[in-house]
Formats: structure tokens, sequence, C-alpha cells
């Protein structure tokens, strides 16, 4: 019986060393020619993030493929029609020039160039599990930095007590706001000091480049304790309130979604289980963890809050 | 049109064939990798998608022979029925293996207590009775209108099976609002036709004579 199976590609197939490093240096030499010629950065590639600061935050559990994260999106603006329709659509958004504006209850409003937001904190690789509230979840390494370095820029008021997130509206690219169903733009919320917690993060990459526009480009919210929709994304706009803001899922269907939102396998959606999930890539479901499995780091947020009623 | 004995089986052999395609493309994407990240999810929609649609196309015959005249349609009728049942058969069996993996605690949990999984369940359940008396042998054993009587659970079926899909979307209501009203239209020609007989027997009755 022959065990060995004969190799696909004689060695004589295999380019050498030299030819495809040649290559690689002629692409590189295109890419910059591109760039003379005055052809937006995002046309030919995506700007990379070297020496990422690696974080004791990240969990150790393997990434999805970037092909999963990058194709398996809800983003609603460009669709409710399929989990692949962002990544079909998303790429006509302009991403360039960006602001991003931070104001209400706060000592010193600014709008912030995206160039800025970039070099805000030390960028770090976080790899966080993301639970989606339709029971699947996959585990992404974001790029970004805890989003109370962004709020520590603009010092907020004591009055403040409630972060609002509003994203962008693009109707030429954006089919998803004709519809009637949600109330756009898009708006999340948290709690000051949840947003303030150190796994609060800005995402503006993931893989060590810069967002594709399918997960949020070019800066979204993450918190990866919560249901993914509580993680705006595309975000224009960051206001501080002294009263809880109305954020588009709790004000489209309340008794579905709250405003905490925070992964609970105890508290069921009304119309299915929350107790398990699949991990995107896994044939068998596995077991949903109270607060995605950041318990140790956020349940001291809600001690004595019955999560049932504040789902 | 009339076909003849042999041009119908030559039809019928067709449509078994495409009623096949849907089942065949996912052969296809599974063997070319094009499933998307979240296959069972896929195939689970893609199988009961298509039960909803065998259940509007079996259920569109009636009114088409009536509208065209082609009264042998009625012929190709059960071949459609059938694979309904086969794709909900198979949606079913998904749900059980590929997406819950047989525990049987989920599953009894979810049926109880999903309305939207109560529905296709339910749906589903009552389809099997009318799978099994669907051969020549059970009509002449029911008898005609017992048949007939049984037979039409498939209009309550058709109506619990959009709710199953209406109940189950997160927001966006579209696609299950075009089955209601594509079967909305399809139980509405029947209604209209059987107002219309009732109303032409009862001036037959009242005519002096």
């Amino acid at each position: 019986m022959l065990i060995k199976r004969p190799d696909d590609i004689a060695p004589s197939e295999i380019t050498p060393r030299e030819l495809f490093e040649q290559r690689r240096a002629f692409i590189k030499a295109a890419g910059a020619l591109a760039l003379a010629a005055g052809l937006p950065a995002e046309a030919w590639a995506r700007e990379a993030f070297p020496n990422l600061q690696k974080s004791a935050y990240s969990t150790l559990e393997p990434p999805n493929s970037f092909r999963d994260i990058t194709t398996y999106n809800n983003f609603v603006e460009f669709g409710f029609g399929g989990k692949s329709q962002p990544a079909e659509r998303a790429g006509a958004m302009k991403t360039r020039p960006w602001t991003v504006s931070i104001e209400g209850l706060v000592q010193k409003p600014r709008t912030f160039a995206i160039e800025d937001v970039f070099r805000i904190a030390p960028l770090e690789e976080r790899i966080y599990r993301l639970r989606c509230v339709e029971g699947w979840s996959m585990v992404i390494p974001w790029v970004g930095f805890p989003l109370n370095a962004l709020l520590k820029q603009i010092e907020p008021l004591g009055s403040a007590k409630f972060v609002e997130f509003i994203t962008h509206m693009e109707p030429a690219t954006m089919p998803g706001l004709r519809q009637p169903f949600l109330d756009w733009p898009y708006t999340e919320g948290l709690r000051l000091d949840e947003a303030l917690h150190p796994l609060t993060l800005i995402a503006i990459g993931l893989y060590g480049e810069e967002l594709p526009n399918q997960n949020g480009a070019p800066l979204r919210l993450v918190v990866p304790w919560k249901y993914g929709f509580k993680s705006g994304k595309s975000i224009v706009k960051i206001r501080l309130t002294d009263k809880e803001p109305k954020t588009t899922w709790n004000l489209a269907q309340p008794e579905e979604y709250g405003f905490y939102a925070n992964v609970n396998p105890d508290v069921d959606h009304p119309r299915w289980s929350q107790e398990k999930e699949r991990r995107i890539g896994e044939f068998f479901k596995r077991k949903t963890l109270p607060f995605n499995g950041y318990a140790d780091q956020v349940a001291q947020l809600y001690a004595g809050i019955d999560l049932r009623k504040y789902y | 049109m009339q076909p003849n004995p042999q041009q119908l089986g030559v039809l019928k052999a067709t449509l078994f064939a495409l009623c096949l395609v849907p089942l065949a493309q996912l052969g296809w994407l599974a063997w070319t990798d094009g499933l998307g990240a979240n296959p069972i999810e896929f195939i689970t929609r893609h199988l009961g998608t298509w039960t909803l649609n065998f259940l509007l196309i079996m259920l569109a015959v009636t009114p088409l022979r009536h509208i065209t005249g082609w009264h042998w349609l009625i012929r190709l009728r059960r071949l459609l029925g059938l694979y309904a049942f086969f794709y909900a058969l198979l949606h079913f069996l998904t749900y059980l293996w590929l997406d819950q993996f047989f525990d049987w605690a989920a599953i009894v949990k979810d049926i109880a207590e999903r309305p939207f999984i109560t529905a296709g369940f339910t749906a589903f359940v009552l389809l099997i009775p009318l799978a099994a008396t669907s051969n020549a042998a059970m009509v002449k054993r029911l008898g005609g209108r017992r048949w007939t009587q049984l037979h039409r659970s498939v209009y309550a079926i058709a109506i619990i099976g959009v709710i199953h899909y209406w109940w189950l979307v997160k927001k966006d209501i579209t696609l299950p609002l075009l089955y209601a009203v594509i079967l909305g239209a399809l139980l509405g020609f029947r209604a209209y036709r059987l107002s219309r007989e009732r109303q032409r027997q009862l001036q037959a009755y009242s005519r002096p004579r």
C-alpha cells in the first residue's frame, strides 16, 4: 500500500526566493507609483500598523480567519438582507476625509481628524471574543486603543453620566438608510463608567491592517462583554450626556434589545435562547459565558443591579 | 394544449429533476467552499426558503389551471407537494442534527417556548399525514371526500409556514411580507371562485321554474 502521496508540485515549479522577492519589490514600487499618481491610498492597499503592543486583555483562543471576519457582518446601513451584503456594498463608502467630533458635557469639545485619532494612544492588538445577539460568535484580533484615552483628551464634566455614539450616514452608498425599520443614524450608548473601562476599545484595524469598511472603518467601538450591536461602526460623533441615550435597537424593539445588552446566558432573547452560541468555524455549539467571558473584569460594574430587568 | 401520456411522462421526469436543483446547489456550494462563514445557518435558511417556495408553487397549480384551462397541470401537483415535504424534512433534520446536534432538552425547550419554532414544527408535523396519504391507494382507502378534506389542511400549513418565517426575522419583514402577499393571492383566488360558485348556485336555485 502506498502511504506517501506524491507531491503535487514538482520542486522545479516552486518560485525561487530571489524571484518572488523581486516581484514583491515590483509590487511595492507599483504601489508607491500609484500613491505618487495621487490615487487614494485605499485604492491599492490598506495602511498597515506595525509594532503593535500586545495586550494582557487578549484571549489566547485562535482568531477567526480574515475572510470570515470580513464577509460575515451585520452593518444594517448596507442592508438587512444577508451577512454578505456589507462586504459586497461597503467598499463604496468614503472613509477619507473623516472627522470625529466629541461634544456635550465636556471641558474641551473637539473635532478630531481621523489621522489624529490614530495617534492618540499607542496602538495595541486586542484579541477579543465577539458575541452577536443572534447566537453566533467570533474571535477577532482588533487594532486600537482604549476609549478612555480619547475621553481623557476632552475631559468629561462631572455631570456627564453617559456616552452616546452616533454613526455615519451616507445615503448614496447605504441602501439600508432607505428602509423604515430603524431610526437613523444608528446610535449606541454606554454608561460613562462602562465607556471608561479599560476593555472598551476604539478599534481602527484588524489583523494588523486598517479596518475594512464592512467592519466599521475608519473607527468603531468594541465592547466585548456586550452583544455586538452595542459596538457602533463608522463613528462620527461622540456626545457626553447626563441622560441615558436613546439607542437604535432599543428604540426599535425595546422588549428584545435592552440598553445594557450584556452577554447573559440566563436571559433569553424573547424569540431564541442565549444559553449557547455557535463560534463561527466550529460545528458544535458552545456554552455562552456571562459577560462573554469577561465577568472577572466587568461584573463589578453591575453589582446590585437586576440583570433580568436591565437586560 | 394537452400533452399525451408520453409527453406528460417526460414533463414529470423533467420537473422531478428540476426540483432537485436547490439541493444540488447546496452540494455545489459545499464542494466549492461557497456556504459562507456560517454554513449551518446558510443550509437551514436555504432549505426553509425552498420549503416555502414549493408550498407556494404547489398552491399555484389550481389557480393556474383555471386561468389557462390546462387541467393536466393537476397531474404535477402531487410531485410538487411531495417536494415541499422533502425540503421541509431536510430543513427539520438540519435543525435537529447540524444546528442542535440532537440536544433533545434544548430542542423540546425551543419547540415549547420559541413561537417561531413552535410554528415551524407544527407546520412540519401537519405535513406528515399529507405526505403519507399522497399515493393513489390512500386516496382510495380514505375516499375522495375525506381525502380532500384532509388535504385542505395544506392551506393552514402554508399560513403557519409564512408565520414561522415572519417571526424569525430580526426586523426587515420585506421577504416574509412578499410570501404572505403571494399566499394571500393564491388563497384569495380560491375564496373568490368559491363565493362566485355559491352565488351561481343560489341564483340557479332561486330562479323561478
